[in-house]
């Protein structure tokens, strides 16, 4: 791969035409300037939150596509009701318009780091770096990622497994403002995270983790359908929940289907601190639902017969309203939707060959 | 629900392959000198030991082991010397470091004292139930984050404290044939839990565990017919590993990986590889059964002590692998062998 130079702009901008940026925004995108030298060859999907009648501003010489409320609304028609509304979580509408086989999603208070040589941190390489070669979710790898280079398998790494599995998510973190919840957040106001870990690691299967979207890649091909970011913001009990519900669902059908989740490299700086009475408000349920969500997820079988993803995530809609559904009557409405969802995605994603689909995106440039 | 270990709680565990420990000793005295050390000596080693001044120490070689051994069929050879320290010791935990490795620097160039970073690790919960993507949450400037349920935030405690290595790192030898000049010089400054029921293959070379609670588990059992010297000539402690992990998480303990790191280099297995990769090579055959069993290790409830469990486990392996390898039913044999010696090691003065 093409090493940078010491202006951090990329020589070879990777899966240039494979890979779409799906950005959520309800304030503006100056962010994206930092971050023109890594972003400006690929393709934007700005998924616009909150009032549609406000213009949202694109720096100049983005390629993008935006899409606001009545875009949603148009699109899917009825079937829009499992888009969230005022909330982040509408981001997966991105996914599920995107006609690219990978996905880079960021936040828009979300900036370049700097490594600890003080070079700039190009993310999206690295997530392609980590999507590009297996994961290993089989075994743990002692000195964590082996594709990496200047690292392998340690002694005792059985050699029938070291072709690894195929990643479907790379899940980067976070320096300066950690990811939270808000009685920590209430806790700790000041507390900064400035440790660079160097490392890449595949989760084990079997093992739950609660997934960040702040600055997270994955193959939609593999495993788009499972990254619905569930019902949240307006009209709904609960938030800052979309991309746990999404982590979840994802880690149970990867370690169903054979694939792998990645986390560690790359870091952003994560500027903005959201106000924690703010969040405890959105968090508050889901701190008490989490602790049967877990042991649900924990739990959770999916049949043979579960061989796409689409068929996974509807046998996970069924245990959902089968077992959460008496927890609240939330989760029965958020089985509904999440089976919403699976149709609109093949809808919008027909197998190669059907006919196109009416009221296609409004593109701008 | 974190710990407090006194530093008279801790035994270091030295196994002494080579006759010369003086510069080994040296470099680490800052960090050894607070401690009790137990330095075992190869049985096959001719030569007498090294030992610098100034350590509180204790030797043990080839007549302490027969002694104790009084006929029970435990070869302590090479590497396996070091588990009769930990018989031996009479502490609640043991550090043990193999005697090629020195201090590693950090990443900011100053020197890790490996033994605190191990007792820290040891003192701290673990949280195998749940990863957390910010790693060690009980460390400086970490914590839990968004979406870790609250109920599994008390942890665990952690037994087993798994380190790595810079410069030579612990490959194989058909990795060390394809990568002769490649060394580890990433420093990776986290420490995580390695979570339920995931494997991992444990390098001898650094380590620091609880003693009483797992002592029994840290198991010389598997020895390839033509173990050597060399790191990866060895499987024992990829063995020992795998029952400490399937103990805990039985038990509902944990096993950290990560920090420390020690410097690997002072005569490593720097020779020749193609030599060892015959002998190697049966290790690598082997793991391709000895991981799927222990994968698939259900120990019952009525296991609640290490010792319980590492009869059960010792009584698989003679029921599923023995029929595959003979090195299995002497695994078999050893493991309970070493569990009923150290009952009588744990109970009384030797």
């Amino acid at each position: 791969m093409a090493k940078e130079s010491s202006s951090s702009i990329p020589c070879t901008p990777f899966l240039k035409d494979e890979l779409d940026i799906v950005i959520p925004t309800i304030r503006n995108l100056d962010f994206l300037e930092m971050w023109r030298p890594f972003f400006q060859p690929y393709h934007l999907i700005i998924v616009q939150d909150g009032d549609p009648s406000k213009t949202i501003n694109v720096p100049e010489g983005f390629d993008y596509e935006l899409y606001n409320r009545n875009d949603i609304n148009r699109i899917l028609g009825p079937k829009a009701a499992c888009i969230s509304f005022k909330d982040s979580a509408c981001r997966c509408f991105g996914y599920m318009v995107s006609k690219k086989k990978y996905i880079y999603t960021i936040d828009d208070d979300c900036f370049v780091a700097k490594d600890p040589t003080g070079k700039e941190i190009n993310a999206l390489e690295q997530h392609i770096k980590n999507l590009l070669t297996p994961a290993t979710p089989h075994f743990f790898n002692t000195l964590y990622d082996p594709f990496r280079d200047g690292a392998d398998f340690v002694r005792g790494y059985p050699f029938s497994l070291r072709e690894g599995a195929q990643t479907a998510v790379s899940h980067g973190l976070w320096l300066n403002i950690p990811d939270y919840d808000a009685p920590t957040q209430l806790v700790k106001p000041r507390e900064r995270n400035t440790r660079y870990v160097d490392a890449v690691l595949t989760i084990p299967k079997g093992t739950l983790f609660p997934m960040c979207g702040m600055n997270l890649a994955f193959d939609r091909e593999l495993i788009g359908p499972a990254m619905y970011f569930g019902l949240m913001g307006d009209g709904q009990p609960i938030g800052r929940y979309d991309d746990m519900w999404a982590g979840w669902c994802t880690k149970v059908i990867c370690d169903h289907l054979g694939l792998g989740i990645k986390t560690g490299l790359p870091y952003i700086w994560h500027s903005k601190a959201s106000n924690p009475f703010v969040n405890l408000k959105k968090e508050y349920k889901g701190i008490f639902w989490q602790e049967e969500l877990i042991p649900f997820f924990q739990s959770a079988v999916l049949s043979k017969e579960c061989t796409t993803v689409q068929k996974c995530y509807i046998e996970l809609s069924k245990q959902v309203r089968e077992k959460l559904g008496k927890i609240d009557p939330y989760f029965t409405k958020l089985a509904d939707a999440m089976v919403t969802w699976i149709e609109a995605w093949d809808d919008l994603n027909p197998p190669k060959g059907a006919a196109e689909v009416p009221n296609g995106p409004a593109k701008g440039k | 629900m974190s710990l407090k270990i006194e530093d008279n709680e801790v035994d270091i565990v030295i196994a002494a392959l080579r006759p010369n420990l003086n510069t080994f000793l040296e470099a680490w005295r800052t960090f050894f000198s607070n401690f009790h050390l137990i330095i075992v000596k190869d049985p096959n080693l001719e030569e007498d030991l090294q030992i610098p001044p100034g350590f509180d120490h204790q030797v043990y070689t080839k007549s302490d082991m027969d002694r104790v051994l009084n006929g029970a069929s435990i070869n302590f050879s090479g590497h396996s010397c070091r588990y009769f320290g930990y018989l031996i010791s009479r502490k609640k935990y043991i550090i043990s470091v193999d005697d090629d490795c020195l201090p590693a620097r950090d990443n900011s160039g100053v020197i890790v004292d490996a033994v605190t970073q191990h007792i820290s690790n040891l003192q701290t919960p673990a949280t195998p139930f749940f990863f957390n993507t910010l790693y060690d949450p009980y460390r400086q400037g970490a914590d839990f984050v968004r979406g870790y349920p609250f109920s599994l935030r008390d942890g665990v405690e952690c037994l087993l404290s798994c380190g790595l290595w810079l410069n030579i790192a612990d490959y194989d030898a058909p990795t060390q044939i394809v990568k002769p000049s490649e060394r580890n010089t990433r420093y990776v400054d986290a420490v995580m839990t390695v979570p339920l029921r995931a494997m991992m293959p444990l390098s001898g070379i650094n380590i620091g565990f609880n003693r009483e609670v797992l002592g029994p588990a840290l198991v010389p059992g598997l020895r390839l017919v033509g173990e050597g010297k060399r790191r990866w000539e060895t499987i024992e402690d990829i063995w020992s590993g795998m029952c400490a992990k399937v103990v805990c998480d039985h038990l509902g303990y944990g096993v950290k990986s990560g920090l420390p790191y020690v410097w690997r280099g002072v005569g490593s297995d720097t020779d020749n590889p193609m030599d060892s990769l015959k002998k190697e090579w049966e290790g690598v055959k082997l793991m391709e059964e000895i991981v799927p069993f222990f994968q698939s290790v259900k120990l019952p409830k009525t296991a609640v002590t290490a010792a319980d469990c590492v009869i059960e486990i010792s009584r698989m392996a003679r029921e599923n692998l023995a029929s595959l390898n003979p090195v299995y039913a002497q695994a078999a044999d050893t493991m309970e062998a070493w569990v009923n010696l150290w009952k009588v090691a744990g109970s009384d003065r030797l």
